[in-house]
């Protein structure tokens, strides 16, 4: 008997072909679809932006028909809103800057989804993600960048284990975004040409400030004020949840030269600004560490390349584990802004070590 | 191998329907309207199928007026007796358990001035007939109750409420889409004045359906047009639709007590496998007046969702609630009525029997069932999902 993968479907045009290249390949496939947000009302005009559509779920219906394998709609909202909306708002509150896809990788993708796959007994999930895993010689098992060096999504998949490993498959790891559009073509999927996702599911018209107003009591908003470094008020805010490290518009401040938010002090409510330069960090340290290999943990201090937000280039760095999950990394030729919430991942050329949330910045 | 268990849902069509409407698709029939005699052939074909259903029933033929289905009644019963009442009626009774083709007309009219009373059941299912009774004044246009419980299959007692009805002059419909095939209907018994029942629910093909109007009874039609079917639901009739629902209605009628017995001897051998087999099991309804053929269950320690998804793929289809227009389901509101937490409706299953289930159904799902819930109780254990919010 072939072995069962559940397929997690979006109805987009990447996890589609995953579910039917697996297809092809002789996998039991069971596609489903996981409502994560309430539906979006008909006349909103945001609707068609935002995944868990109505719409999404019958693209990924018909690819399910069309490949002839069964495929369902599984009800997450309550785990997505408890576990990846409530930590996005309380992060924003926190004063850092969530990384929510992270956060649904973590704890619906790979755990809740998990758990659904150990019940229908099967022996895989598989997603739509761009990034490679492959089993050594030893069985142990390495997640690597997509080939697609525009599309990896290797970022978002670091809290992945080597049990987690060893159970999931990313069918589109060695492909390129176009050759996925052509195989959809190809195999006559009706969504080959529908566009990206680009926006959090959530929050589809990007306003991330409003909606945490909206998910919150006006109580638990931190209002206060925008500062400089040496303390100066420059003027009064809405909430510390309006600002992410290395902003520079919308601070309600006229200033000569260009100012950048540095530091968010959710305690106090301060929003503290500077100069460019004001931004530069040493390093930084890493909370919720986890490593692909345990391996790692035992090395002693390690030279390897950091990510400090999905679109920025990895970095060369040194990493030293400290205590309680947590790990310090510094910047080998001085650094960039550090966005506390943001995810830290670790790579070694095309392989991920690891990765953790940023916690805060390390001054020279 | 499939075991097909949503008969509440959907009866897969009688060999005897599929003959019959192949036939009908063979033939060359025009429209009943027509003065030709292909029109006259089709007349007449479709006035058999309308005194099969009408014998279905106890009532006369031409009370019976053909609809798409067991919504389409419902509505136009509902919306008919609203809008052909006069101006001292405005208030309507039913239940807080009925199907969605009642409740979302009956918002409907909430919002356009009528007060809705909703009778709470029970925590078996049962709506306290005394209740309703009480509820019935000479300010009512209207009186809906489902006879049968689609969803855990209680049988409504509705003696008192037909008597106060008629007492005060009120309209009395009865939504018997669930009751058809599983329980004796004879309209003068009921003393109703409007009853709904649909074709797919006892093996006939989806898409027809039909609504019993007592002669005389006031309800404006919703459909306008041509002066079909009593001039009460314009439009070319379902030929097709209405010729196998009059052969699936004379196969119950012909063998109801029968069907009756053997579905309640599969229906009570597989509560009590269950019951023996998962720990902590619970019927949801009475145990006694309701029909044999529907198990609605609350399978301890797991989401019904995943029972259902697991229960599927090892061949074994059962329901759960209703789905949203997306596909996911719903926890059922009639649990909920009935005083279960939402998270023991999220753990309800309902398993319906009929015509087509053999005992070697029943005896391979009593078997796979207790197999399913352990191992998904074992990988995926539920949880309350109100305490995370």
């Amino acid at each position: 008997m072939s072995a069962r993968v559940l397929v997690a479907m979006s109805g987009g045009v990447d996890s589609s072909v995953a579910a039917a290249l697996l297809c092809e390949q002789g996998y039991e496939v069971v596609g489903v679809a996981m409502r994560l947000t309430a539906e979006a009302s008909p006349s909103s005009a945001v609707r068609r932006a935002t995944c868990c559509s109505h719409e999404d779920f019958e693209d990924a219906r018909r690819v399910a028909e069309r490949m002839d394998f069964p495929f369902y709609v599984i009800d997450l909202r309550a785990d997505f809103a408890a576990r990846v909306v409530g930590n996005f708002v309380s992060e924003y509150l926190g004063g850092r800057t969530p990384n929510p896809c992270v956060m649904c990788n973590r704890e619906i993708k790979f755990d809740r989804l998990w758990s659904r796959a150990r019940a229908l007994e099967a022996d895989f999930v598989a997603t739509g993600h761009y990034a490679q895993i492959e089993r050594d010689a030893g069985g142990r098992f390495h997640l690597r960048r997509g080939i697609d060096s525009t599309k990896d999504q290797s970022y978002f998949l670091f809290t992945l284990g080597q049990s987690e490993l060893a159970r999931t498959l990313f069918p589109l790891g060695a492909m390129t975004k176009s050759e996925v559009r052509e195989r959809a073509r190809a195999l006559g999927l009706a969504n080959a040409d529908k566009p990206e996702s680009q926006e959090i599911c959530f929050v589809p018209d990007g306003d991330y400030a409003s909606f945490v107003e909206r998910a919150v009591a006006p109580a638990e908003i931190r209002r206060g004020s925008v500062v400089t470094a040496d303390g100066q008020a420059l003027a009064s805010h809405g909430g510390v949840h309006r600002f992410t490290v290395g902003q520079r518009r919308g601070l309600g401040i006229a200033a000569g030269t260009p100012m950048y938010v540095s530091e968010i002090r959710a305690a106090t409510g301060e929003v503290v600004v500077g100069p460019r330069d004001q931004l530069n960090a040493a390093g930084l340290v890493a909370g919720q560490v986890r490593m692909v290999d345990p391996v790692w943990f035992e090395s002693g201090e390690v030279r390897l390349e950091v990510k400090i937000r999905y679109r920025h280039p990895a970095l060369p760095a040194r990493l030293r584990m400290l205590t309680g999950e947590r790990a310090e990394i510094r910047f080998e030729h001085g650094g960039p802004a550090v966005t506390p919430g943001q995810a830290c991942v670790f790579y070694r050329g095309d392989e991920v070590l690891g990765g953790g949330f940023i916690e805060r910045a390390v001054e020279a | 191998m499939r075991i097909y268990l949503d008969h509440n849902a959907g009866s897969p069509m009688r060999p005897a329907v599929r003959d019959a409407i192949a036939r009908v698709g063979a033939a060359a029939h025009g429209n009943p309207a027509s003065v030709h005699r292909s029109g006259q052939h089709a007349r007449r074909a479709l006035e058999q199928a309308r005194e099969q259903v009408a014998a279905l029933i106890g009532a006369s033929a031409r009370a019976i007026v053909f609809t798409s289905g067991g919504t389409e009644s419902n509505n136009l019963a509902i919306f008919g007796a609203a809008r052909a009442a006069g101006g001292d009626r405005r208030r309507i009774v039913t239940s807080a358990i009925e199907h969605s083709s009642v409740m979302a007309p009956m918002a409907d009219l909430e919002a356009r001035g009528f007060e809705v009373i909703r009778i709470a059941p029970d925590r078996d299912g049962r709506v306290n007939p005394e209740k309703v009774a009480a509820a019935i004044d000479n300010g009512v246009a209207l009186v809906t109750i489902g006879l049968v419980n689609a969803e855990v299959g209680t049988i409504m007692d509705v003696g008192a409420v037909a008597r106060k009805a008629t007492r005060v002059g009120a309209l009395f419909h009865l939504d018997a889409a669930q009751a058809a095939g599983r329980i004796k209907l004879r309209v003068e018994e009921l003393s109703c004045d409007l009853m709904t029942v649909s074709a797919h629910k006892i093996g006939g093909p989806a898409g027809c359906g039909a609504l019993f109007v007592r002669p005389r009874a006031r309800v404006a039609p919703s459909m306008l047009g041509g002066p079909q079917e009593s001039g009460m639901r314009a439009g070319t009739p379902n030929l097709i639709g209405a010729i196998g629902f009059g052969v699936a209605a004379a196969e119950v009628s012909g063998a109801l007590e029968d069907e009756r017995a053997r579905i309640a001897v599969l229906g009570d051998a597989l509560l009590e496998h269950l019951s023996a087999a998962i720990p902590g099991v619970r019927l949801n309804g009475a145990r006694n007046g309701r029909v044999a053929n529907t198990l609605n269950l609350t399978f301890p320690g797991v989401l019904g969702e995943s029972m259902l998804i697991a229960l599927d793929l090892e061949g074994v289809e059962v329901s759960m609630g209703s789905a949203c227009a997306a596909g996911a389901v719903e926890p059922s509101h009639v649990l909920t009525a009935m005083g279960r937490s939402a998270a023991e409706a999220r753990s309800s299953l309902r398993i319906s029997a009929g015509w087509s289930t053999t005992a070697n159904d029943i005896a391979h799902a009593a078997e796979i069932i207790p197999r399913v819930w352990r191992r998904v109780a074992g990988a995926e254990p539920a949880f309350d999902a109100e305490a995370l919010r």
